[in-house]
């Protein structure tokens, strides 16, 4: 839909500034003017827009009209769980007691907050089977950073520090090897077997002296629950290693099984994900770390105790500590509040029968697609599947219409796209995750709109090859952005 | 549904769980209905002090501005909040523009050459710095000025813990740089608010083939020169001042700018403009080959999730207040920070320890009392007072003699009215 | 068909004898190569006068959104490197046998040619993959 003047978002901040023009006025100054300091340390050459307010708030309008979002599109982007948060979840967090505290004010002024992250350490620990909590840590891969660093402190601190391998299966999120490297560890790739779960033989080779640990997805990025995951901990616990649990996929275990009833060390889950905060546009996040007992001492600092439990403060009230051996600070503050404040406010409305309806109907959505899909696109891994299906476009790929394509043509038929091309492991892949949110009608909409696709890659492959068509813009020209970065706007010479 | 499938309960479709693993007991406390939780949220709430609800003097990274309105109303589009990570750029131009346009006001704000899409906040911001100017230079001691955030310090050893890099704390009037230093760190205007000698700190750090780090204060890049002046390599930021609520210490987002040269070596995301097959201009995430889900264990950082909806908060922000509104906020602050320290240092028993050098909108004092009983004492008439420094980490970098000190911070926020109230409850202990 | 005129690796780069007097080969990567690639964005090369090793790796090719590593087909010093890549890396796809070069290095051994492979070999070795 065009839009002219002001709503027009061909023109940038910078374009549309008019000298003089201010979008917001300032008070006046209440205090006698003081001395300035020496005008070296002055700037003149301040480049900020001159915008009036009406128009920044058209402009930036128009820009959101721009976008997919959950609110407007299905969204079944897979292993992101873009499902609906509920509203009341962003209004609590913006209450003024929450929203308006400073990080630094005295505890006693800030007691509602440290027992709602309290409680929510509480909570997350019940719903994952672990002792220890931190909810510091800002997103799943500042969430795995902290987690791997903690396995490596263990080792440590048991003298052990020939550990220097980090086992990742070959269809792990980018961030577990990132994540891994950061932490000082070979990252050591680990082979799927021909049902989708950790091959364990290649795990018996690996699991030796110089093995750290497995950073683990469960159930892993094809969507499946491996069967052989109480075996995998073991395997790599009898050789004096450990098991780091990726949270990512949360969304299909919650209520079904605890991660550390199954043998996992420690994990990370993304409450963004599971635990309703919506994502806007990348982020914010929050990424708390959950612990068997042996890793507690190590957890980020810091972690909310009660007082009168571990001998400090009086009972009934909430201190901020570090744990005696913590790997130390990850962010400046206690996490990312806001975020923790939605998490509570969702597992406190849901209940235990409501966190297992989510998994549930998260994992019967995805069959449903599976199901109705799989004669005409390709299924890997013929297998119940968890929240998330990864099919493939190899059959249509034949007909000269890849994965890329009728995904791009998805959004022409008004769904965002699945994943594509993740993980790795599966060609031309097409990784759907529908979450509980949606309800029939929009399933079988969207399965209706992959036939038409399909149907289409045999009457015009080259009308999908050029999709999308009815978009803001077409397909972009994504290498000539890389060969010529253009990463801010500046005025014509 | 479960028909067609050809199950009768949906516990069928989690059959691939061990049975011992499977439907364990969960202990949750009953579910409250929507009514119910505002009740029991607003009860919690009402247990912390809000800055707003009186005069608030705290600062030391977190700050008290004024946020326009606007900024909630446009963030909490459904467009906006509801969207994901812009990795289908044909339907995600208005994020992807966004942060376009918050490269363009970012890297404008500290005079360098480009920025990124956004970090988690100012310490974890820092420390990615740092790690990057270890990459840059292949050098792997790292020089930490005194003044800065001894918090951000702290992070910065977590981050640097499996990295081995050497982390030494130097004095700012004289810091030690040598020929394997990879990188001078400093803060400005510093974690005790003075504005630091940035040129001289460049020139040290670039005689020994040494990067400058600076950690800064957006807001005060409105008043002062900014980094980019003085030839800084890599500066970063705690993007809270622009707009973001304090939100007992997050979300924020980090800011993060550098040299073109290095753009390589940058974590996190960026944005480019391009065109599209019929030649119209669009946005695109660029140079993605530097990030995890490509490079894997080589990756530049291993972020992904970072703070976009904050981002686009500071870009709101600025595009309110623009060139003008940032300048009178900083002059504000300024102008009332001043005028609190002549205040207090009026005062019998409290002195200004760090008053020759200029400063911006915090300043140390140096007490007549212990600073938390001061602090409690304000607290009865409802003022939030400044940061005890008087304990560790803060006092580590202090001399023995300023053993009560207290860092405050004067912002827009605070009226005239605000600082005589503080002025008169310090009174109180004057002379004792 | 590969041009005849030069040897081939199985990490598909190729290198041509310029100069048998001075040991002067220019090295590149094969049609192939930039073909499973897609559009290249982005080299980063050694410099002229550093050494390199066969098969060791020596830089790395980036697409949009893949990076591959380049090993040297040859071992010997670096007498010069493409500099019309910085600006323009899409020679190699428009080019990638003339043009689109990387470097020009002098060989430590004129006979280490002779162990890679010819361009019926290399043919047959991409055909069988």
């Amino acid at each position: 839909m065009l839009k002219g003047g002001s709503r027009d978002t061909g023109k940038l901040l910078m374009e549309r500034s008019v000298p003089g023009r201010m979008g917001v006025v300032t008070p006046l100054l209440d205090v006698p003017l003081q001395p300035m300091p020496d005008a070296s340390l002055l700037r003149d050459d301040l480049s900020l827009p001159e915008v009036s307010e009406p128009e920044v708030v058209q402009y930036f309008t128009a820009l959101s009209q721009l976008n997919f979002s959950i609110d407007t599109q299905f969204y079944p982007l897979g292993s992101c769980t873009m499902k609906y948060n509920p509203k009341i979840n962003d209004e609590m967090a913006f209450l003024p007691g929450f929203a308006a505290i400073h990080p630094l004010q005295p505890e006693e002024q800030s007691q509602g907050a440290l027992e709602l992250l309290y409680r929510l350490q509480e909570f997350l620990g019940e719903i994952t089977g672990m002792a220890g909590v931190s909810l510091a840590t800002l997103a799943g891969a500042h969430g795995e950073l902290a987690g791997v660093l903690m396995m490596r402190a263990y080792h440590h601190a048991q003298g052990d520090t020939g550990r220097t391998k980090m086992a990742i299966p070959d269809s792990a999120h980018g961030t577990n090897p990132a994540s891994a490297a950061m932490a000082g560890f070979d990252v050591v790739s680990l082979a799927s077997d021909k049902d989708g779960n950790v091959d364990l033989e290649a795990l018996h080779e690996l699991a030796g002296p110089d093995l750290a640990g497995v950073m683990i997805t469960l159930p892993s990025t094809l969507g499946l629950f491996d069967q052989n995951i109480v075996e995998v901990c073991r395997i790599v616990h009898e050789a004096g290693g450990l098991v780091y649990g990726d949270g990512a996929n949360m969304n299909a275990l919650l209520g079904r099984t605890k991660l550390g009833d199954l043998g996992f060390d420690v994990i990370h889950l993304n409450l963004h994900k599971t635990f309703s905060t919506p994502h806007g546009g990348g982020g914010p996040g929050a990424g708390p770390v959950c612990c068997a007992p042996i890793l507690a001492p190590y957890l980020a600092a810091p972690v909310v105790a009660a007082g009168g439990s571990n001998g400090n403060g009086s009972v009934g009230t909430y201190s901020l500590s570090s744990p005696e051996q913590s790997i130390g600070k990850m962010s400046g503050y206690h996490g990312n509040f806001g975020v923790l404040v939605r998490a509570y406010t969702y597992i406190r409305t849901l209940g235990d029968a409501g966190i297992k309806s989510i998994s549930g109907n998260a994992v019967l959505n995805a069959n449903y697609l599976l199901q109705a899909l799989k004669d005409i696109y390709y299924l890997p891994y013929d297998r119940t599947c968890m929240h998330e299906v990864v099919l493939s476009a190899d059959w249509q790929r034949a007909r000269g219409v890849s994965g890329l394509d009728v995904a791009k043509r998805l959004l022409d038929y008004g769904f965002h796209a699945p994943t594509m091309y993740f993980p790795l492991i599966v060609h031309e892949a097409l990784m759907i995750e529908p979450t509980e949110a949606e309800n029939r009608d929009t399933l079988d909409a969207f399965i209706q709109a992959l036939r038409d696709i399909n149907q289409e890659s045999f009457d015009d492959p080259d009308f999908v090859h050029h999709a999308p068509h009815t978009t803001p813009v077409s397909r972009l020209d994504e290498a000539g952005a890389a060969r010529h970065p253009d990463l801010r706007w500046r005025p014509e010479a | 549904m479960l028909a067609t499938l050809g199950l009768t309960s949906i516990d069928q479709l989690f059959h691939d769980i061990p049975d011992e693993f499977r439907n364990p007991p969960l202990d949750l406390p009953e579910p409250l209905s929507e009514l119910e939780i505002q009740r029991e949220l607003a009860g919690l709430a009402s247990k912390n002090r809000a800055l707003g609800s009186g005069p608030s003097f705290l600062g030391a990274g977190s700050y008290h501005h004024f946020i326009p309105s606007i900024v909630k109303a446009l963030m909490t589009r459904g467009e906006f909040l509801t969207a994901y990570t812009p990795y289908q750029p044909e339907v995600s131009q208005g994020t992807l523009q966004v942060i376009y346009e918050f490269q363009t006001l970012i890297s404008s704000l500290f005079g360098m050459e480009v920025a990124n899409a956004g970090m988690y906040d100012g310490a974890t911001s820092l420390a990615e710095g740092v790690l990057m100017a270890c990459r840059i230079t292949r050098r792997d001691r790292v020089a930490v000025s005194d003044t800065v955030s001894p918090i951000y310090l702290q992070v910065i050893r977590t981050y640097c813990q499996a990295q081995g890099v050497r982390i030494e704390v130097v004095r700012h009037w004289e810091p030690e740089v040598g020929d394997d230093t990879a990188c001078l760190v400093v803060q400005h205007p510093n974690f005790f608010g003075g504005i630091e000698e940035l040129g001289e700190f460049a020139e040290l750090a670039h005689g020994h083939g040494a990067l400058l780090v600076v950690s800064a204060d957006p807001l005060a890049c409105g008043m002062l020169n900014p980094p980019g002046h003085y030839s800084a390599d890599i500066v970063t930021a705690e993007g809270q001042p622009l707009g973001i609520p304090a939100s007992y210490g997050g979300p924020y987002v980090g800011l993060f700018t550098c040299k073109e040269q290095y753009i390589r070596q940058m974590p996190s995301r960026l944005v480019g403009r391009t065109v599209d097959t019929q030649g119209r201009t669009g946005y695109v995430l660029t140079l993605q080959t530097r990030e995890q889900h490509i490079r894997r264990e080589r990756a530049t950082s291993n972020i992904c999730t970072n703070e976009a909806l904050y981002a686009l908060a500071a870009t709101i922000y600025l595009a309110a207040m623009g060139r003008q509104g940032l300048k009178q906020v900083a002059e504000l602050c300024y102008h009332k920070a001043h005028f609190a320290a002549a205040e207090i240092e009026a005062l019998s028993g409290y002195s200004i320890p760090f008053k020759r050098g200029p400063f911006f909108q915090e300043f140390v004092v140096q007490c007549p009392a212990p600073p938390s009983e001061i602090n409690r004492r304000l607290m009865e008439r409802n003022i939030l007072g400044g940061l005890d420094i008087s304990v560790p980490p803060y006092s580590d970098p202090l001399p023995a003699e300023l053993d009560k000190g207290m860092l405050l911070c004067v912002t827009e926020m605070n009226s005239k009215d605000d600082i005589d109230a503080l002025v008169s409850g310090l009174a109180e202990f004057a002379n004792a | 068909m590969s041009p005849d005129d030069r040897r081939y690796t199985r990490e598909h780069e190729w290198a041509k004898l310029d100069n048998a007097d001075s040991r002067l080969v220019s090295v590149g990567i094969t049609a192939f190569a930039q073909d499973e690639l897609g559009d290249i964005v982005y080299f980063d090369l050694p410099n002229a006068g550093d050494s390199v090793s066969y098969m060791v790796k020596m830089g790395e090719v980036e697409s949009v959104k893949a990076v591959s590593d380049l090993f040297s087909p040859v071992t010997g010093q670096i007498e010069a490197v493409n500099d019309e890549l910085v600006d323009h890396p899409e020679l190699v796809n428009d080019d990638p046998f003339e043009s689109g070069w990387i470097m020009k290095v002098v060989l430590a051994d004129l006979a280490e040619l002779e162990t890679l492979m010819s361009a019926s070999e290399y043919d047959e070795y991409i055909g069988s993959n």
